[in-house]
């Protein structure tokens, strides 16, 4: 059995890995991390707090994204600060984002929706238990809880209008009880006991699900009962021949990063959600890392997955890196959302850390010449670990998040840029784009590839822009959920959506029609003030790309916002996909998303899929309703 | 503020106002040099002509077909795409804002002498400014006569809003100097009968998209295809139309408005030419020598003109629910692919609409409504006769919901009377007696010449009448079905829909939609006190019977032609036959029918409708359409035929089964 590197130079990688990741994702030091270890199954009863040492509520928000003690909020001068130590902005003031809150949304300070401060535990309907299944889990000697917090925490993903009714201390069907499965047998018993009682499944990971994946079926009146693979998070094994790991699906995106780095490795994949959600998760959604023009998509990664079903367990017999035999059955493990049984574990591809990492940034004078740039980029094969695309609002949005300027000369070269490029270059200053990047390997082949990534810019009238701009570029992934929160407390709703579409004009098009009708939806939902609609290009790939949009507005005036929220976001959807975009890229369909599958996937597919659910969960224990 | 000042001034109680007035009273040279700067489409970077053409020429989509068109034809793709330039040279315009203003200034003075009133809509106007900004704009005018095209050019250039790019036929562009002119004014031209041209139809198709995708300029285009010859709306030809949606269906433009324009004319310059082109009599090629005779022209009054601008459709909001998008997701959007079934379905029915929201616009004269009584007293009326039964219909057709160009104060005799000065040449009025004007010259030759004199100012006069035929053409359809001896109360609507069926190459139904053209028929009738519907039965009023016999009447020449060229064809040894040994021979069976008497009404004699009947009949399966060669033949089945004549003739019940009520 492999285990942790030891020699002093991996060491050292690991440690500057380390430094380069705190780049764009400070955290604090957690007491009590899991290691790297092929541990048995530990088992025995134990009571609940020592056994649940991670209640998330405790570092993270009930009501809102991320770390309880990160968040923005205006100070006393209207000033935008960032609480708490783990981010690069955290501490930091930032002078010009009250304009443009101000200045976008037609908020105003003064005009506050504070959330309840705390969950009124009154408001949640005791839980419906099914005694016969708690008797026996009991016996197992499996941790579990009915604790309203515990069970309150995961009723919900992070959709708008989840978050908006806990904001507002309203809580719908919650799962009746919370359980703590330590190991792969720990599930196949719970499964075991749910299909015997009957009772009702939801697997859940890091939470942030954006597609009402984890809400509780109103409909259904069985027991549910949320399986919480967080305690299943042990790196099994690392096999440093054929560069895999063996991983329980619990582990934490950040910690599985982290705990590779220190034995010299690293998986590559960093969704934007790295920080909160779990291999498992991923591997459930068809999850996109950032940087998959070298490591590659969840699909691309997995050698091995071993998933438990109401049916059995399955999982392939060889750890082959490709396979003739038929369908591939990790296809319907892969994106299944729940709904057919629990990954437990998964071995993965693993990387040794790169030498040398760099950010970098281009201007373009337009988004169309940016479009344009990253398809030649693409059809060169020659695309850097990242490579995005911000339209011009964006790229506003990203300015409003500059922190205050340490020095004067700093603020002076700012200025002499700027001017280089509106006054001497001839951009205009509302319609450029930015493009960020990140490239990755070693020190040499990185600046050449560089170079090669800036002279195709600069057909396209590109110029490189610093890697400063593309650093805060990426920083602004991990805190735009944060902002959201902050929004929310000045009347103002939003969230993002993604798809992918083919290159040619359709991601021109698609993004300006989606933009064109959002807006053109609010203003026939009644929305007072224009809203914030946005797009950027997240991934590139041969025949497409992947684009995000980020959609928010004042909802002063309004009598039901959500409900706004969610037919604008429904129109939104339908012009994607009357554009040619898919249903979506990464995030999954869940619930929302649902009703459009069958068009999808024609109705012979989603019969196919129906199908397998038939056989593997004849009785519908994983009863999240998802997809289908 | 004096401009401002005199425009409310002359507004007329109806929203329209007279742009030629401020014409009279300012100077033509500096209305030409004004500053000009419109508004353009929002998208729209500049693009000369030349940047438009090349980007046409390298499209992916061009490139295709002449690939294809190179493999099919074995020539090589130099050679192909040679041609394709040149063919686009032809075809493309040259917006020049000199030959604006210089035809600006002609077109001041030519309207003045040729126009009373040069009459537009204010509000449409407008919305027409607002519209522009936002997305790619399509005028879709009517088309009574070659001017229609210069007079929307001159309004855009008079309103400060950009200059249309203009589809025309290409015998104007054979017209030396004037073709030039036209093209420098936003002409583009484009060859009749374009047939199987495959690379035609790519650079026609992929120049109109392309002009629409980047918002060159507004485009417009005549829907119907061509002038109209009989004034009455013609069933939309839905190539062009096609081609100027499918940049939204595509998803390259949020949204394009279409803009339905209605050009109504008191008296059309042409109308001399028209009949004896419908009579046979070919329609002289347009040459520049022609246009400059045609000065005499001036010398004569034509009335007012009214230009009425519709409101701005979506084109989102039409396909909302009707096409479904996705369709054009498996194939990529620059290569050539057959449109989908709903998508023609939508095409069709988004240009019958635009036809049918032209006719709403329209401002009828009360010449039409003169032309139309006239036609029911071919022996001709006395004025005081014509003028009470003109003032009758005036009132029928206004509850109907038309717009009439007919100011309450003027006395009927007085509006009556200006009308018949005007149209001298069809009618005269003599000793208190109204008749039609026959061609003067020596007394006929023969009895067939005699017979084209008459059907010549028949036809004329029935041009006229044509103009308001949309108005009474459901609650006619309603009357005739109602009065249909064999048919009965549950049988109304079915031979209505079945009258629907025959004549829809006449008249303009938007398809899928007679429900509401039925309710919209009865609704009229009901209305004017007509009918009484109680109990789900229409019944006749006793008061109501003149009008039905009216409405009736207005369709008899209609019927009485199908029903004559169903007996020409039944009657015909079984050989196919092509379209012009069809005109031939229809024309000289209803001249003896005529002659003996059997056939009463001349505008039999139309080949316009005679056309219809053929194109009703393949609709139908009366006739079957074969190609051959380039030409087609017709073979025809004359059981099929027989049933409609039956039906039509009200000899059979719409359907077979039988009804035991009454």
């Amino acid at each position: 059995m492999a285990s942790i590197g030891d020699g002093s130079e991996r060491q050292r990688i690991a440690q500057q890995r380390l430094r380069v990741l705190a780049g764009h994702l400070r955290r604090l030091g957690a007491e009590e991390r899991p290691g790297v270890a092929a541990q048995e199954c530990r088992a025995g009863p134990r009571t609940r707090r020592e056994n649940v040492p991670a209640a998330p509520q405790d570092i993270m928000k009930w009501n809102g994204w991320g770390y309880a003690d990160s968040k923005f909020f205006f100070n006393k001068k209207g000033q935008g600060e960032f609480t708490g130590k783990r981010y690069r902005l955290s501490g930091l003031i930032l002078p010009s984002l009250k304009d443009w809150f101000e200045g976008t949304f037609g908020a105003n300070l003064q005009h506050k929706s504070p959330a309840v401060p705390s969950l009124n535990t009154s408001a949640v309907a005791p839980p419906s238990l099914n005694e016969a299944f708690v008797e026996e889990l009991k016996s197992t000697g499996i941790p579990f809880s009915h604790d309203t917090e515990d069970r309150v925490f995961r009723a919900h993903g992070h959709c708008l209008h989840e978050i908006f009714s806990l904001r507002d201390g309203r809580v719908g069907r919650c799962p009746d009880m919370v359980v703590w499965p330590n190991c792969h047998n720990d599930v196949v018993k719970i499964v075991e006991l749910a299909c015997k009682h009957s009772v009702c499944l939801i697997p859940y990971g890091g939470g942030t699900s954006v597609s009402s994946a984890l809400e509780c079926p109103p409909e259904e009146t069985r027991s549910i009962v949320s399986l919480d693979t967080s305690q299943m998070n042990r790196i099994l094994w690392i096999d440093e021949k054929n560069l895999t790991a063996h991983v329980e699906a619990g582990i934490i995106g950040q910690d599985l990063e982290r705990l590779l780095n220190e034995s010299g490795y690293c998986t590559g994949h960093e969704p934007d959600s790295m920080e909160f959600s779990s291999l498992g998760g991923w591997v459930a959604t068809r999850a996109s890392g950032m940087k998959k023009n070298i490591y590659g998509n969840i699909e691309d990664l997995v050698v091995h997955i071993k998933m438990v079903t109401p049916r059995g367990v399955i999982e392939k017999s060889c750890q082959g890196p490709r396979m003739s035999t038929g369908p591939d059955i990790h296809h319907f493990i892969l994106g299944s959302e729940g709904t057919l049984g629990v990954v437990t574990e998964v071995t993965l591809k693993i990387r040794p850390i790169p030498e040398y990492q760099k950010y970098g940034s281009v201007v373009f004078p337009n988004f169309q010449q940016g479009v344009a740039c990253l398809r030649e980029v693409a059809k060169q094969r020659c695309a850097p670990a990242s490579i995005r695309l911000m339209d011009n609002e964006q790229f506003q949005f990203g300015h409003a998040l500059k922190p205050q300027v340490s020095s004067i000369f700093t603020s002076f070269l700012d200025g002499l840029k700027k001017f280089y490029i509106t006054k001497f270059k001839g951009f205009d200053p509302h319609h450029l784009c930015v493009a960020t990047l990140l490239f990755e390997g070693d020190r040499e082949k990185v600046l050449q590839h560089e170079k090669l990534v800036y002279d195709i810019a600069a057909k396209f009238g590109g110029l490189a822009a610093g890697e400063d701009n593309g650093q805060r570029g990426y920083m602004l992934t991990f805190v735009i959920a944060y902002l959201r929160d902050l929004g929310m407390e000045y009347y103002v709703i939003g969230e993002s959506f993604e798809t992918s579409v083919p290159w040619d004009r359709w991601v021109l098009d698609l993004c300006r029609n989606v933009k064109e009708r959002i807006v053109r939806e609010c203003k026939e939902k009644g929305v007072q003030f224009p809203p914030l609609s946005t797009c950027r290009v997240t991934q590139t790939y041969d025949a497409g790309a992947c684009v995000y949009f980020y959609f928010a507005f004042n909802y002063r005036g309004l009598s039901d916002p959500v409900h706004v929220y969610e037919q604008v976001e429904h129109a939104a959807r339908e012009e994607i996909l009357a554009n040619g975009g898919s249903l979506s890229h990464h995030h999954g369909v869940g619930k929302l998303r649902k009703e459009w599958m069958q068009e999808t996937i024609s109705s012979v597919g989603l019969g196919m899929l129906k199908s397998v659910k038939d056989y593997l969960d004849p009785n519908n224990i994983f009863g999240n309703r998802n997809l289908l | 503020m004096e401009e401002l000042y005199s425009r409310r001034y002359i507004s007329y109680p109806d929203g329209f106002w007279d742009i030629l007035e401020e014409r009279r009273r300012t100077s033509d040279l500096s209305h030409a040099l004004r500053t000009f700067n419109p508004q353009p489409y929002k998208g729209a970077p500049p693009c000369s002509s030349s940047e438009l053409n090349r980007a046409v020429l390298e499209s992916q989509f061009l490139r295709h077909v002449v690939k294809e068109v190179s493999a099919e034809s074995g020539e090589p793709v130099e050679v192909v795409r040679d041609e394709a330039s040149g063919l686009l040279e032809e075809m493309s315009q040259n917006l020049q804002l000199t030959f604006i203003r210089l035809l600006g200034f002609s077109l001041s003075k030519v309207f003045k002498r040729l126009f009373q009133k040069i009459l537009i809509n204010e509000e449409g106007l407008n919305r027409l400014q607002q519209a522009i900004p936002e997305h790619p704009v399509i005028l879709m005018p009517n088309h009574r006569s070659y001017i229609d095209f210069l007079v929307l050019s001159y309004i855009m250039f008079t309103y400060d809003l950009p200059i249309p790019v203009i589809a025309a036929g290409i015998p104007l562009m054979s017209m030396k100097l004037i073709g030039e002119i036209f093209r420098r004014s936003g002409a583009f031209f484009i060859r009749r009968a374009i047939g199987d041209d495959k690379l035609y139809w790519a650079l026609l198709s992929e120049y109109v998209r392309t002009i629409v995708r980047i918002g060159f300029a507004p485009v417009e285009f005549f829907v119907e295809g061509l002038r109209s010859r009989t004034l009455k709306s013609l069933p939309p030809k839905l190539g062009m139309m096609h081609m100027v949606l499918e940049p939204f269906l595509k998803g390259e433009v949020y949204d394009i408005s279409l803009v339905p324009i209605s050009i109504s004319y008191d008296r059309v310059l042409e109308e001399s030419l028209l009949a004896h082109e419908l009579l046979g009599v070919p329609k002289p090629k347009e040459t520049t020598r022609g246009l400059l005779k045609a000065r005499k022209i001036l010398e004569d009054d034509y009335g007012s003109m009214h230009v009425c601008f519709g409101e701005p459709l979506s084109v989102r909001g039409l396909a909302k629910g009707t096409v479904n998008r996705w369709q054009y997701n498996l194939v990529p959007r620059d290569l050539p692919a057959k449109p989908s079934e709903e998508t023609l379905g939508f095409v069709s029915g988004v240009a019958h609409l635009v036809v049918r929201l032209q006719e709403k616009g329209m401002v009828l004269s009360p010449w039409s409504l003169i032309a139309t009584v006239l036609l029911q007293n071919p022996l001709g009326m006395d004025l005081d006769a014509l003028i009470q039964r003109t003032c009758w219909l005036r009132e029928l057709v206004e509850g109907f919901g038309a717009v009439l160009h007919w100011t309450g104060q003027v006395p009927a005799c007085e509006v009556v009377l200006s009308s018949l000065s005007r149209h001298h040449s069809v009618v005269r009025c003599e000793k208190g007696r109204v008749t039609l004007v026959e061609e003067a010259g020596a007394s006929p030759a023969t009895p067939e010449e005699g017979v084209f004199r008459r059907a010549a100012a028949v036809l004329m006069c029935a041009s006229y009448r044509n103009q308001a035929l949309h108005v009474f053409v459901r609650p006619a359809l309603v009357a005739t079905a109602i009065t249909s001896p064999t048919v009965t109360d549950e049988d109304i609507f079915a031979h209505f829909q079945f009258l629907q069926d025959v004549f829809s190459n006449e008249f303009i139904f938007i398809p899928g939609t007679s429900h509401q053209d039925f309710e919209e028929g009865c609704s009229s009738l009901r209305k004017c006190g007509a009918v009484q519907v109680c109990d789900q039965q229409i019944r006749v009023t006793e008061e109501g019977k003149d009008t039905i016999f009216f409405l009736t009447a207005v369709l008899e020449p209609f019927i009485q032609t199908y029903q004559m060229v169903f007996r020409h064809l039944t009657n015909e040894p079984d050989q196919p036959f092509t379209e012009r040994q069809y005109i031939t021979g229809v024309r000289s069976s209803t001249l003896k029918r005529i002659l003996s008497g059997d056939v009463q009404s001349f505008e039999a004699l139309s080949s316009d409708v005679q056309k219809n009947v053929l194109s009703g009949l393949v609709r139908m399966g009366g006739v079957t359409k074969l190609k051959k060669g380039v030409r087609s033949e017709f073979r025809v089945d004359k059981t099929t035929i027989g049933r409609i004549a039956d039906k039509l003739a009200g000899k059979m019940p719409p359907h077979l089964t039988i009804q035991s009520r009454l």
